[in-house]
């Protein structure tokens, strides 16, 4: 490449070239932001280690096998587990992983397969759109369309409340890993002679169906930790109830109702009632995170 | 797109496919549609019934309902000014603290650090959006309210006192309170996400300002400049997060709906008024006028969310798998 050589007359006025380092100004300028962003970067990390240790501190000593088998003692005796809040937890997120996992992951296939064009566009802005509806504004909706018909608060709307929450997450990251599929596995199974719904079917949500579970789970695993689109849905319990067409108890209602409430013993318990979920939140969001990590991005 | 694909005629000759294997690939690829399309049912269905309930309150308060400071459940007159100013006041101060932490962690792992330093702090920023906001709550309640109130606002009281913001009683639990948790809780959105907009920049960039002689912070400057729309998306989605945050929030605002101009003062927001008084409100008009404040809060966030996502699309390219994770 032909370089531009600088007028003969130009050649004196120019300044000659800073052979050495940059002026002390710009290079204290320098240490300065870096030295900045990388405080920032390590302050951001200190209240996740402050929250564990909290919790652990407050949440261990009271964490026994009683907390996980027994029920709520009535107020003023001490003791008494969260049995029927983790029981109700798991009832919950089952429905609510009933109706959100088909329909997202079914969702997602087609928006990876199937979605050229303005309507798949469409569908998947509104569902990014969807994840940023406040679960408290879910609940709501939930309220007037699941819970005033059946006339009273059920576990089942609790239930559709956390689909709802789930389902953008699935369609997303289910559409994400279904494009992860090499195209040549389509390509051979075309070849092959089988159909296209035989391809897209038997072949290719087969080979993607790690990301697909991982996908649900992390969604699962987020909705299993929401409290507020419970408060006026599920509701809560202070008994034993595995009927879904009533009220029942989930932890973080639990949790909250606890930390409120004016008895150190019931303070106590949430501490470890927040312990307990956030081991099952945090650490399956974390394996489900370490193990997906090798795969290649998109 | 890796999943498009155009199937070539076949060669005269070539076998021909079953007859009924149209039929079936037309049936599946539109039964997978219709479940996709279910996404605009939701969302209208959601859209209809916090309307519908709404109706009562916008018709007897009208627009008087934003701006007035007047709840009274006995005398049925409501105006939602209070948690509006509340959900601004504790929404703005997490900005705050939360725009330049996110921002330096943002620039610290897409820049400068090593690739190892890089993946574990990433995952401790996933970790930290993971931790469910009442367990964020808990820890403002138990942990920072009694800090703020026998450290931090005494302190703020005696050196900035004559300011009308670190004026009055230290409660601990406020709108201070509020802020710095909300500021926790959207953090890691701002990171992850500008960490994706800034690594989606072309190197060139910084390749070019460094072999014009800049410095590393005037290199990373110019990534940053070309990157400021995505930011600026990422921003208003981590202000959407903190505008809806609800549970964390009703546990450390303190739930008073007097407007205060002090930090230190308890207040309330849009989503903590709704958590704390919906399955009490007795009356029909009371409840609508909740479902209001719901429509109002969801309007709001919608509008930021539409906003966000098409500016954090537009800078990535497409490529926001962060988007819909953060």
């Amino acid at each position: 490449m032909p370089q531009a050589q600088p007028e003969p007359g130009r050649e004196r006025v120019l300044r000659p070239l800073h052979t050495g380092r940059p002026a002390l100004r710009r290079r204290v300028w320098d240490a300065c932001f870096v030295g900045a962003s990388g405080l920032s970067a390590f302050v951001v990390m200190v209240p996740l280690a402050l929250v564990v240790w909290h919790l652990l501190a407050k949440g261990l000593p009271e964490l026994n096998l009683d907390f996980f088998l027994h029920l709520p003692k009535p107020v003023g005796e001490t003791g008494g587990g969260m049995a029927n809040a983790i029981v109700g937890t798991l009832i919950l997120v089952g429905i609510a992983t009933l109706i959100a996992v088909p329909v997202g992951v079914g969702a997602g296939v087609w928006l990876a397969e199937f979605g050229r064009g303005r309507l798949a566009a469409a569908v998947r802005y509104t569902a990014d759109v969807m994840s940023g509806i406040p679960s408290i504004v879910v609940g709501v909706a939930v309220y007037g369309l699941v819970v005033v018909p059946m006339g009273r608060f059920s576990a089942l709307a609790g239930g559709v409340a956390l689909a709802l929450l789930m389902l953008p997450t699935i369609i997303r990251s289910t559409e994400e890993v279904v494009r992860l599929v090499p195209r040549s596995y389509r390509e051979a199974a075309l070849a092959l002679g089988a159909p296209r719904w035989r391809t897209t079917q038997d072949v290719v949500i087969p080979a993607a169906s790690a990301g697909i579970v991982t996908s649900c789970l992390l969604a699962l695993a987020r909705a299993s930790g929401e409290t507020a689109p419970l408060l006026f849905t599920a509701l809560g319990n202070r008994f034993w109830s595995l009927r879904v067409d009533q009220p029942m108890a989930s932890m973080p209602v639990f949790i909250y109702d606890y930390a409120r409430a004016p008895y150190d013993d019931w303070n106590r318990q949430a501490w470890t009632g927040a312990l307990v979920l956030m081991l099952l939140v945090t650490l399956l969001s974390a394996l489900v995170r370490l193990t997906t990590r090798r795969a290649p991005r998109p | 797109m890796s999943g498009a694909l155009t199937v070539p005629a076949l060669p005269a000759g070539a076998p021909r496919r079953r007859p009924g294997a149209r039929w079936a690939d037309e049936a599946y690829r539109r039964g997978l549609g219709a479940l996709a399309l279910l996404v605009f049912v939701v969302v209208a269905l959601i859209v209809y019934e916090i309307a519908r309930g709404a109706g009562p309150s916008i018709r007897a308060f009208g627009w008087h309902f934003l701006v007035g400071t007047e709840w009274d459940p006995v005398a049925d007159r409501y105006g939602a000014l209070p948690y509006v100013f509340g959900t601004a006041v504790s929404s703005g101060l997490a900005m705050l603290l939360a725009l330049p932490l996110g921002l330096g962690t943002a620039i610290y792992l897409a820049e400068l650090a090593p690739h190892r330093v890089d993946q574990a702090v990433s995952f401790v920023v996933e970790l930290l959006a993971s931790i469910p906001s009442i367990v964020y709550g808990i820890w403002g309640l138990f942990v920072l309210a009694p800090l703020l109130r026998t450290l931090v606002e005494p302190w703020l009281i005696q050196h900035f006192g004559f300011l009308p913001l670190f004026q009055g009683f230290p409660f601990g639990i406020g709108m201070l309170n509020a802020g710095i948790v909300l500021a926790i809780m959207v953090v890691p959105t701002i990171a992850s996400l500008s960490r994706e907009i800034l690594l989606a920049t072309p190197p060139s960039l910084r390749e070019a300002a460094l072999a014009l002689g800049a410095t590393r912070a005037e290199a990373i400057a110019v990534a940053v400049d070309a990157a400021r729309p995505g930011i600026l998306g990422a921003v208003i989605l981590a202000l959407g997060r903190a505008v809806g945050e609800t549970m964390a929030v009703t546990m450390v605002i303190g739930n008073s709906n007097r407007i205060s101009a002090s930090l230190l003062a308890p207040g309330s927001t849009m989503a903590s008024v709704i958590a704390n008084e919906f399955t009490e409100a007795t009356g029909a008009l009371y409840l609508s006028a909740l479902v209001e404040i719901a429509l109002v809060l969801f309007a709001l966030t919608l509008v930021m969310n539409a906003f966000a996502r098409l500016l954090v699309l537009w800078a990535t390219g497409g490529r926001s798998d962060a988007a819909g994770a953060a």
